[in-house]
């Protein structure tokens, strides 16, 4: 049953997302935190802590964490083949079959469409992590770190992940003696 | 016209890199594949490149690992889109259960709570960052009042009504497929035509 649960949570919540893995993000929360309960809201933001922190393709590190945990290697196959395999196969396909829908206005305004619907969902989502954040460690340090990441990430041009590694070295060495 | 050769070593190569060295998730790592795909082996050339990316992001789903199993196809067939598909994604995600693993296990001493705690409000500025990308583009995209409109109209129907998101997305998804077209009909002002395509 964690299987078909796995696959199905893991397709669902990528086939809807248009724009690449981070689109998926939202969709993969709610599968994850709201309908099956594999992971609480904290430990989603630990997961995208440690995903954006590494390399490569984001929803496929996200599958394989939460299948992993779920159902040991088998679950980590299982989720990532549903988030991968679906869309793959159908660009083959699609490739091999014909060339012209993609200039086609009905495929221009379903990605177009599709945006609104995310930027809420990630706007939620935002929300909801904020809120774990103010949780565990209080408004102040929650908001003061937060300005620090948005200065570093928008005008400081420093890379996601340099301040991704630098918010843990402040944790370990400076909130260690008030957590 | 580049020749599609190339071996299973060089693919693996390839992917490998791309999904070691590619930070930012799927999209920021399509750069890196170009550059091994067209640059580096030759597999193909930048105008088939660039075909096969505007399919690929008609379709729904992860974008790199798409790019990655349509290379690995087009050069070995289906072994070489499922050995693409695997270099591209198996260090990182091993990578990801390793370290979250370690990270849980030492989840009670002070030290990583404090920089798990310390992270978060890091990761509520990149979703934050992200929701605002993908509000400028449907800003854009679809214009100042229609962004607004159909954003209010998610945040309805997601946050107010609670409609599975599953759902909202399939019902903007079906309305965008004839969007485009009602908004050509709706500006050259009907006048009599009703219900009949030119």
């Amino acid at each position: 049953m964690t299987w078909w649960e796995l696959f199905w949570g893991f397709f669902v919540a990528n086939v809807l997302g248009y724009g690449g893995g981070p689109s998926s993000i939202p969709l993969m929360q709610e599968e994850i935190v709201n309908h099956y309960g594999w992971l609480t809201n904290e430990q989603f933001s630990d997961v995208l802590a440690v995903g954006n922190a590494l390399p490569g393709p984001i929803a496929t590190k996200i599958a394989a964490f939460v299948g992993y945990q779920e159902a040991g290697w088998i679950g980590f196959v299982i989720a990532t083949l549903a988030t991968v395999a679906p869309s793959a196969v159908a660009l083959i396909l699609l490739l091999r079959i014909l060339n012209h829908y993609r200039q086609s206005s009905v495929v221009k305004g379903m990605t177009l469409l599709v945006q609104p619907v995310i930027a809420i969902m990630m706007a939620v989502l935002t929300w909801e992590m904020a809120g774990v954040s103010v949780g565990s460690i209080g408004i102040w340090q929650s908001l003061g770190i937060a300005a620090v990441a948005l200065w570093a990430m928008t005008k400081g041009w420093i890379h996601p992940a340099l301040v991704i590694v630098a918010a843990f070295a402040y944790g370990g060495l400076v909130l260690s003696h008030t957590v | 016209m580049a020749e599609g050769t190339g071996t299973y070593k060089e693919l693996i190569l390839a992917m490998g890199r791309t999904g070691i060295l590619g930070y930012g998730g799927g999209p920021s790592i399509i750069p890196l594949i170009r550059y091994e795909a067209v640059t580096r082996y030759n597999w193909l050339d930048d105008e088939e490149f660039g075909e096969i990316l505007a399919l690929a992001n008609a379709l729904p789903g992860p974008i790199a690992t798409k790019m990655a199993a349509q290379l690995g196809y087009r050069l070995k067939g289906t072994a070489g889109a499922v050995v693409a598909v695997l270099a591209h994604i198996l260090p990182t995600s091993i990578a990801m259960v390793a370290l979250l693993g370690v990270l849980y296990a030492l989840r009670h001493s002070k030290y990583v709570a404090g920089m798990i705690a310390a992270v978060r409000p890091v990761i509520v500025v990149m979703l934050a960052l992200m929701a605002y990308e993908f509000a400028a583009k449907a800003w854009k995209g679809l214009g100042k009042a229609m962004g607004i409109g159909f954003g209010l109209l998610a945040f309805t129907l997601l946050s107010v009504i609670d409609i599975h998101p599953g759902i909202v997305v399939a019902v903007f998804l079906a309305y965008g497929a004839v969007h485009l077209k009602l908004v050509d009909r709706l500006k050259q002002r009907p006048g009599q035509g009703k219900g009949v395509s030119s």
